[in-house]
């Protein structure tokens, strides 16, 4: 069953919450080794909430949120009052929030039930989910392999049906990777479509939160409950939240498809899974185009010295002061701050510290910080130009499928270039809905992005919802152990 | 560009880091092969291009000064590693 169906036969009294919720949290409990996708499962509250959300369910309450009485996984660097929120790291172990995230607030007016925090890169710095303390997600279609990164657990626990819906974060790819090497559905929201307040900041120009699902509609309705203003956000614009209507009519929208994204080190099944979605695309009433997106090849470049840079900043909040780990080794303030984060951080997140602090430095800023702010604005204007010319774009999302878990972790260059096809989309704020589109020989899930302009989401729904009327690729499950 | 051990010394520095001797051997290979490869930008012209630290243009956004309840004291101690009845606890820093 779909998110929007379970809750629609919990308001028809087919399902109580209750055994939404206990069917959930027993699946969890059975399988969740396979993939250590929850770090954490809020067994008590989710029940304490179910007899709640039934009660507000049938005072006819909850009449107009599509989402009633359905389950949610929230990827654990998203502030949960009462939850743990430890962002995979030994930095945060045991950290917990005494306030809610502003889109935690909304999913819970919307009567969604939070089952417990999603698994993740640490810091949600990484391509793989690999780097958390409490080790690597495994990929459901293939445990030896990645389930992506940083949302590797929010994309986990969806392909494996543990919860229907999930929200994830992405900072330059970090939802729809994990989508696409999971086989599952997901949206990148426009900048300042969905509040940042309660999300721990990575890289603060270029987070957003948003959601992943089995089928678009649900990752719709779930974008619906969390956009919107928020004063505590001044990046959060929008006046209020998406309302997306129920179209598939694509007919003479123009999508293009940037050639260069094609040439360079693709598989050729991810390649040609793509282009056939174009087709299907075609088929139904689209105008493709091809052009060419020179900028490709500096776009991670750009990412990194950008995402590093803010990344150093924002984490200098953790001095073992007041929340957080602080080290028992420390005798004088200065080794409090020092040490704690020297033991609390792993090396991954101290290397993008040790590289942010290095851009941002004097003798270095211009040279690196400075060129990649104006290289950032050479993209965010081709962007504009293309945007004139096409109602979206389609893009593969990585190189190739899932890979061997290891396989990158020691060669962070190679790590970095994961983001390729998805961080110009954090660069210019813009959305993205990542849909998968295939399976290559081994049985692993392809994905592809459409990329629209700003708050342009609705198109994008459309277009997704086209798609997914005239395939089944989105309906697969992934079976736990394949390999 | 060459990493010497001077560097990475500041930027620890810098980072508010303690690196083991390891992390720093590691981390400067590391960065050397990371900053070798952001010198493609180095390609590309960006004479005349403002720089572009957001996804938008700016518009300020203003709001009334309206005082509204901070968090509670018992609360926001109640993370702390270290604390007494009233006030987060750390190393003496005077003297």
């Amino acid at each position: 069953m779909t998110a929007i169906e379970i809750s629609a036969a919990i308001k028809a009294k087919k399902l109580t919450v209750l055994q939404v919720v206990e069917d959930y949290l027993k699946k969890i409990k059975e399988q969740n080794d396979v993939t250590n996708a929850f770090l954490y499962v809020a067994h008590e509250q989710a029940l304490a909430r179910a007899a709640e959300v039934q009660a507000q369910i049938d005072t006819g309450e909850l009449d107009d949120s599509p989402l009633a009485g359905v389950p949610i996984g929230i990827k654990d660097n998203i502030s949960t009052m009462g939850i743990e929120t430890s962002c995979a790291s030994k930095m945060l172990e045991g950290y917990t929030p005494v306030f809610n995230a502003f889109v935690i607030d909304k999913l819970e007016a919307a009567g969604m039930i939070i089952l417990g925090k999603l698994n993740m890169d640490e810091f949600a710095m990484g391509g793989s989910s690999e780097t958390g303390i409490k080790g690597a997600v495994r990929n459901p279609w293939d445990t030896a392999r990645v389930a992506g990164g940083s949302s590797g657990g929010s994309a986990a626990v969806v392909a494996s049906d543990l919860v229907p819906l999930a929200l994830g974060t992405d900072t330059g790819g970090s939802i729809r990777q994990p989508c696409a090497f999971c086989g599952v559905t997901g949206i990148k929201p426009t900048y300042g479509a969905v509040s940042r307040y309660g999300a721990v900041a990575f890289a603060s120009s270029l987070d957003q939160i948003g959601p992943i699902g089995g089928n678009i509609d649900d990752c719709a309705a779930l974008l619906s409950v969390i956009s919107g203003k928020d004063e505590r956000d001044n990046t959060s614009v929008i006046d209020k939240p998406f309302a997306f209507g129920d179209s598939t009519d694509v007919k003479g929208m123009k999508i293009g498809i940037p050639r260069n994204y094609f040439s360079n080190g693709i598989d050729d099944e991810v390649k040609n899974a793509v282009l056939s979605a174009a087709r299907t695309l075609e088929e139904q009433g689209v105008i493709i185009d091809e052009f060419d997106m020179p900028m490709l090849d500096y776009v991670v470049h750009v990412y990194y010295i950008i995402a590093c840079a803010e990344a150093s900043s924002n984490l200098a909040r953790f001095d073992g002061i007041k929340y957080g780990y602080r080290s028992k080794n420390a005798e004088t303030l200065a080794q409090v701050y020092r040490l704690s984060r020297s033991e609390g951080f792993g090396l991954e997140v101290k290397r993008r510290i040790m590289l942010g602090s290095f851009v941002l430095s004097s003798g270095y800023y211009d040279a690196y910080y400075k060129k990649a702010m104006q290289v950032r604005a050479i993209i965010k204007d081709e962007y504009s130009k293309l945007f004139q010319k096409y109602d979206m774009i389609i893009s593969p999302v990585a190189q190739s499928t899932a890979y061997k878990i290891g396989e990158n972790i020691d060669d962070p260059v190679k790590m970095y270039m994961n983001d390729l096809y998805t961080a110009s989309v954090n660069l210019a704020g813009l959305p993205a809905a990542v849909l998968p589109c295939g399976f290559d020989a081994a049985g692993l899930p392809i994905g592809f992005q459409l990329i629209g302009d700003a708050f342009s989401e609705d198109k994008l729904v459309t277009a997704a919802r086209a798609f997914q009327s005239v395939t089944d690729y989105h309906t697969k499950k992934a079976g736990g152990n394949n390999s | 560009m060459k990493i010497d051990k001077a560097l990475i010394d500041y930027l620890e520095e810098l980072s508010c880091l303690s690196l083991s001797e390891e992390e720093k051997i590691r981390l400067t290979g590391d960065l050397e092969s990371i900053l070798a490869a952001m010198d493609k930008l180095n390609e590309l012209d960006t004479v005349g291009f403002q720089e572009r630290n957001h996804p938008f243009d700016g518009v300020n956004s203003f709001r009334e000064d309206i005082v509204l309840p901070s968090l509670e004291r018992e609360l926001v101690l109640q993370n702390a590693p270290q604390r007494n009845a009233e006030a987060f606890v750390v190393p003496k820093t005077v003297e």
